[in-house]
């Protein structure tokens, strides 16, 4: 196969960067996306080109540091599939690809299509946890879990961090990352004593981050790797709106 | 927003009962709009009751649209650099059109009540005969304004159709089941309304209601 | 041999004596105390965020020590423990099933293929029951019964359901939990998180660890950071094999680094190939993607029984296969352990017999399966990981036979600690896959999640708390001698990378590093190739600092520069690694000697000559090491020969 890539380049924070057109030949589709920008980069490097920086780890799906605009669809046109588990395969010869970083205020590109994702750690330092200090706990089967809450608060711990509905999000917001913490821990009884005091911490984290407001308009669940739900959001709504209500009884809200 | 919106739907439902009672005849029709003026009487004065309402109404749309002022410009800010390529939103037109169509819906609203409130547009523009106003709006020849009127309440529908499962959702609604039930029930609604609102120009039109 | 020396055995592991179920409580007991008042006056360094790096990180901050955690991917929630699909070992006994403390202990012995502490494995045993109990406290949703008790499942190398596990995600769940604890943390102000930061030195002062050199990889600036004392809980090596289940970003350079500073390096040469992989699809190839050890369950494994054979594999008649581990090990069939259905793959491939357009891969084979259980039973076990093969290699394992192949996948061996998981040099401690300890010469599945959060939960936050109650240290300024030579060592090195500007890139030294190692030091390895496989180590890196090629500067984000350091180092991790290898002229768990086996190619292990393990002293680039020997003592466990015929 052989490709045009139009990739976004911005050499640093300051840069204001621009799209470049490359050209890919030889492209097979067995290899990955991010194999096919591993042939870009060694043939850049060796003509003495900067090569285009992108952030992976894992590459198997799981550890979200992986997040391009492809086309304008985060991650890439399949769904369900991080961009490091996309195959060429999915592309036909004679394409033409545009390669974006995540655009969001709150996730500032760093150099070409590496961002700054610290505010979804943010969020989760202003509560997305259960305090039990290690050596604190009790025994496990002291607390059972209903399963079929044990899985739906499976379903949304499966969230990878990478910031694709953020990136897909037309307001730009990061409710459905947020959400879907909250609706874990607080499907979770070990959730409990926390439960209204977090979803306020996370939300006002959430909202001091500068990411946008949601809309429910649904983009993110679409494009999320990892199929988190959209009704994750109607749970924070439902804590977030009871720990308003409750806020002046709440101690430490 | 929700709240708000909640607010427009009830009185976009009871509006829209109103209306149909054109079909009833143009006596009926009429007293039904004199009555709305004397709801609350004797324990209100005269209109007081209509006044109360148009008060709360106006408050909701402005507290609706400075909602989604606020919205907009944050979702404005959270991406100070646009995506040279960007694909739809997947998630549904209604969703997709919310801004714009409410723009189209407040400026509908505004000649709308100039229309058959007020009388200002109006081509008979008569207070004490409701029925022979809204006769004389969609008459065949002016047919540009049906089409206005029904692209109007179009767009209310699609407005609806997002606004209603978002606001049930804002409000806490937070299973996959309750999910599905939401989307449905905002469609019905949505469905319901255009209907409802539609039929009235239409039978106008048709002479079905002259 | 003239590629090492042999020195003196090590002498004290500081294990205690006595009854091996008190060992550690006594350990504790006898331990030194820190007084929480002086617990805040203390800094401790933590690299790596990983289960044990997490979980020790947010551990120390909770008992009141300030704490300076370190991580090269954009956040700590990224680190590759993440990835571990299936499960975490814990001697509940919830099944009543006859586990216990001392079963988990024999049995991960015995899995090791007696090449560990029986001290340090008793230790992880006992702890294990406590980390479940830990994370479940801190909302890991971990697999429930309907009655809403938890889940457990049977994995390799035992006969009790001890395994908990989330789906096929119980790493990620398990991170993200020790994360969270992290993040608490961090938003108390107790933890200082630099993420996108990478240790290249170790700093030691008076003999004693007492800080890092870092780059900030978003600035490129280069910082001393002073503590008193060091962890490392930066992972395993695999990626030195280039093609592995590890993360890209993987590295050896902090425990390289320390090494180079005087901490020994335990048992280079034991590595965990893991049998059920997708197949090397072309060059182009980045990474390894491992496919679940719980298809076996379902799946057979066959190969054609005729060499070339290009058919595909629906017309090959159901005579014409051969399904080699039921035939070979007809007792435990496709079940074997990882070690040896990998070996036994590379057999049939070295054959002629692999499938595939590369011919190395073998088929694992669901059709029975489906046919006895019916599609939707094999779609609701296995769908998603069906899914994924699909997704990577196009084909539709419901319709074709997945095609598989042995990938590296875990470092038994790193830096030798004590009892205490401190390194041979004070104050620099070790944990989770970076040390040694307690895995043997193999570790079995499921035991590497219940080691690193063992190690960060419990073990470490006792034992360093004995080496900082004769603390604080003397404060160390930046000026001092050894931070401006450690810092100066970075900055040359540095320099010397892009200073280079040869020819080839990074990525295809290191490729070519990955093929030695894999051809001579992978599955199966010989003195002839060993030697060989050092002479050509040798020579690459040779090359390496003459014709690599890093572009840009030492300012701001520079991947290849990172990746320039990183290869640079697996260069010379890689050479010890063949050395220890042949040293060790025994099979024993992933280290398997083509000139010892038994005559039906088993592996054959050396008690008499090789019941120790080997640590290895760095006396500096080219220069032979020092190889100090660790006795192994077994007073619980005897020895035996490992049998699943």
């Amino acid at each position: 196969m052989n490709l045009t890539l139009r990739i976004w380049r911005q050499k640093g924070p300051e840069d204001k960067g621009r799209m470049v057109t490359y050209q890919v030949d030889d492209v097979s589709p067995d290899m990955s996306f991010l194999e096919m920008l591993d042939v870009l980069n060694e043939r850049l490097i060796l003509a003495g080109e900067e090569p285009v920086a992108f952030d992976h780890d894992c590459r198997e799906g799981i550890c979200g540091m992986c997040g391009l605009m492809i086309n304008g669809d985060a991650h890439g046109p399949q769904r369900g599939t991080t961009a490091c588990q996309l195959h060429m395969r999915q592309f036909s010869d004679g394409e033409t690809i545009d390669i974006e970083p995540w655009r969001a205020r709150a996730f500032p590109v760093i150099k070409d299509l590496v961002v700054n994702r610290n505010a979804f750690d943010k969020i989760i330092a202003a509560g997305g946890y259960i305090t039990a200090p290690t050596g604190s706990a009790p025994e496990a089967h002291s607390t059972p879990v209903a399963k079929a809450n044990a899985d739906a608060a499976f379903e949304s711990a499966a969230c990878i961090g990478c910031g694709a509905c953020v990136a897909a999000c037309p307001n730009g917001s990061g409710m459905l990352f947020t959400a879907a913490k909250v609706t874990q821990l607080s499907l979770l009884p070990q959730g409990q004593p926390e439960r209204y005091t977090r979803v306020i911490g996370m939300v006002d984290a959430h909202d001091e981050a500068g990411f946008g407001g949601c809309t429910n308009a649904g983009e993110c669940t679409v494009v999320c790797p990892k199929g988190i739900p959209l009704n994750t959001i109607g749970r924070l709504n439902r804590d977030y709106l009871a720990a308003t209500a409750k806020r002046g009884d709440t101690p430490g809200t | 927003m929700a709240v708000t919106g909640l607010l427009l739907v009830l009185f976009l439902v009871a509006h829209m009962l109103g209306n149909l009672k054109v079909f009833t005849g143009e006596t009926s029709f009429d007293h039904y709009a004199h009555w709305l003026r004397d709801i609350g009487t004797p324990l209100l004065p005269h209109t007081w009751y209509l006044w109360i309402q148009r008060t709360v109404l106006t408050v909701a749309v402005v507290a609706h649209i400075v909602a989604a002022t606020v919205l907009a410009r944050r979702a404005r800010a959270a991406r100070p650099v646009k995506y040279a390529h960007r694909k739809k939103v997947q998630g549904s037109y209604a969703a997709r059109t919310m801004r714009w169509g409410g723009v189209i819906i407040l400026l509908f609203v505004i000649y709308h009540i100039l229309d058959l409130t007020t009388g200002h547009l109006n081509p008979q523009g008569d207070a004490s005969n409701p029925y022979g106003n809204v006769v004389a709006d969609f008459a065949p020849e002016r047919w540009y304004v049906t089409l206005f009127y029904t692209l109007a309440v179009v767009t209310v529908g699609f407005h609806l159709r997002h606004g209603a499962f978002s606001a049930f959702r804002s409000l806490g609604q937070q299973t996959p089941k309750g999910e599905r039930r939401a989307r449905t029930g905002a469609l019905v609604l949505a469905v319901a309304l255009c209907a409802g609102y539609l039929v009235v120009p239409f039978a106008v039109l048709t002479g079905l209601v002259s | 041999m003239d590629l090492f020396i042999e020195g003196d055995p090590i002498a004290d592991t500081k294990a205690p004596e006595g009854p091996i179920e008190t060992r550690w409580d006594r350990r504790r007991f006898e331990a030194k105390l820190v007084n929480p008042a002086n617990r805040r006056k203390m800094t401790v360094i933590v690299v790596g965020t990983g289960l044990a790096g997490g979980s020790a990180a947010a551990t120390l901050a909770e008992q009141g020590y300030q704490v300076k955690s370190y991580c090269y991917q954009d956040s700590p929630r990224r680190a590759h423990s993440i990835a571990a699909q299936g499960g975490i070992n814990a001697a509940k006994n919830y099944r009543n099933d006859g586990d216990s403390v001392h079963r988990l202990f024999y049995d991960t012995v015995k899995g090791g293929d007696f090449r560990s502490r029986e001290s340090n494995v008793h230790r992880l045993a006992e702890v294990s029951v406590n980390i479940i109990d830990q994370c479940v406290a801190q909302g890991v949703p971990f697999a429930r019964e309907y009655g809403g008790l938890l889940d457990t499942r049977s994995f390799g190398g035992a006969q009790v359901q001890r395994t908990f596990y989330a789906r096929g995600q119980t790493g990620q769940q398990l991170l993200l939990g020790a994360y969270q604890a992290l993040e608490r943390q961090i938003g108390l102000g107790n933890v200082e998180m630099n993420a996108r930061h990478e240790m290249l030195e170790l700093i030691i002062v008076d003999g004693k660890a007492r800080g890092i050199v870092v780059r900030d990889l978003v600035t490129g600036e280069i910082t001393t950071e002073m503590a008193d004392a060091v962890v490392l809980a930066s992972g395993g090596y695999g990626n030195v094999f280039y093609l592995s289940t590890n993360a890209k970003g993987c590295n050896v350079t902090a425990t390289w680094r320390a090494h180079r500073k005087g901490a020994y390096f335990a048992n280079p040469c034991y590595t965990q190939i893991h049998p059920t992989c997708i197949p090397v699809s072309g060059d182009h190839q980045s990474k390894l993607t491992l496919m679940s050890e719980s298809l076996r369950n379902d799946g057979r494994v066959w190969v054609p029984k005729a060499k070339g054979d290009d058919r595909a594999p629906r017309d090959i008649p159901e005579d014409e296969r051969d399904y080699y581990l039921e035939r070979i090990y007809p007792s435990f069939g496709n079940l074997v352990p990882r070690d040896i259905a990998s070996r036994a793959a590379k057999n049939v491939c070295d054959e002629g017999r692999g499938v595939g357009p590369t011919k190395l891969g073998v088929y694992l084979d669901f059709a029975d399966a489906i046919n006895r259980l019916g599609r939707k039973a094999i779609e609701a076990k296995y769908g998603n990981l069906f899914e994924m093969y699909e997704r990577i290699t196009g084909e539709d394992p419901y319709e074709v036979p997945m095609r598989i192949y042995p990938a590296v996948h875990y470092t038994m061996g790193g830096l030798w600690v004590d009892y205490d998981l401190q390194s041979t040099i004070p104050g620099l401690f070790v944990i989770g896959e970076a040390n040694f300890s307690d895995h043997g010469a193999n570790r079995l599945g499921a035991s590497a999640l219940m080691q690193g959060l063992a190690d960060g939960y419990f073990v470490l936050p006792s034992t360093i708390a004995n080496y900082l109650a004769s603390g604080p240290f003397d404060k160390v300024e930046a000026s001092h001698p050894a931070v401006v030579e450690a810092r100066a060592d970075v900055e040359d090195r540095i320099q010397r990378l892009l200073a280079v500007d040869g020819d080839r890139t990074v990525d295809s030294f290191h490729r070519e590093l990955g093929q030695i190692m894999w051809e001579h030091c992978g599955m199966e390895r010989s003195e002839a190739g060993l030697r060989k496989a050092i002479d050509e180590i040798r020579a690459l890196r040779e090359q390496f600092w003459q014709r690599v090629r890093v572009p840009g500067d030492g300012e701001g984000l520079n991947q290849s520069l990172e990746k320039a350091g990183r290869v640079a180092d697996f260069f010379e991790l890689a050479e010890l690694m063949c050395i220890d290898a042949l040293h060790r002229g025994e099979s024993c768990g992933g280290h398997f000697r083509a000139e010892h086996q038994t005559p039906d190619g088993e592996a054959q292990r050396d008690d008499e000559h090789f019941a120790y393990v080997a640590a290895w002293e760095y006396t500096g680039t080219g220069e032979p090491s020092v190889l100090h020997k660790e006795d192994l003592k077994f007073e619980y466990v005897h020895p035996t020969q490992r049998s699943y015929k």
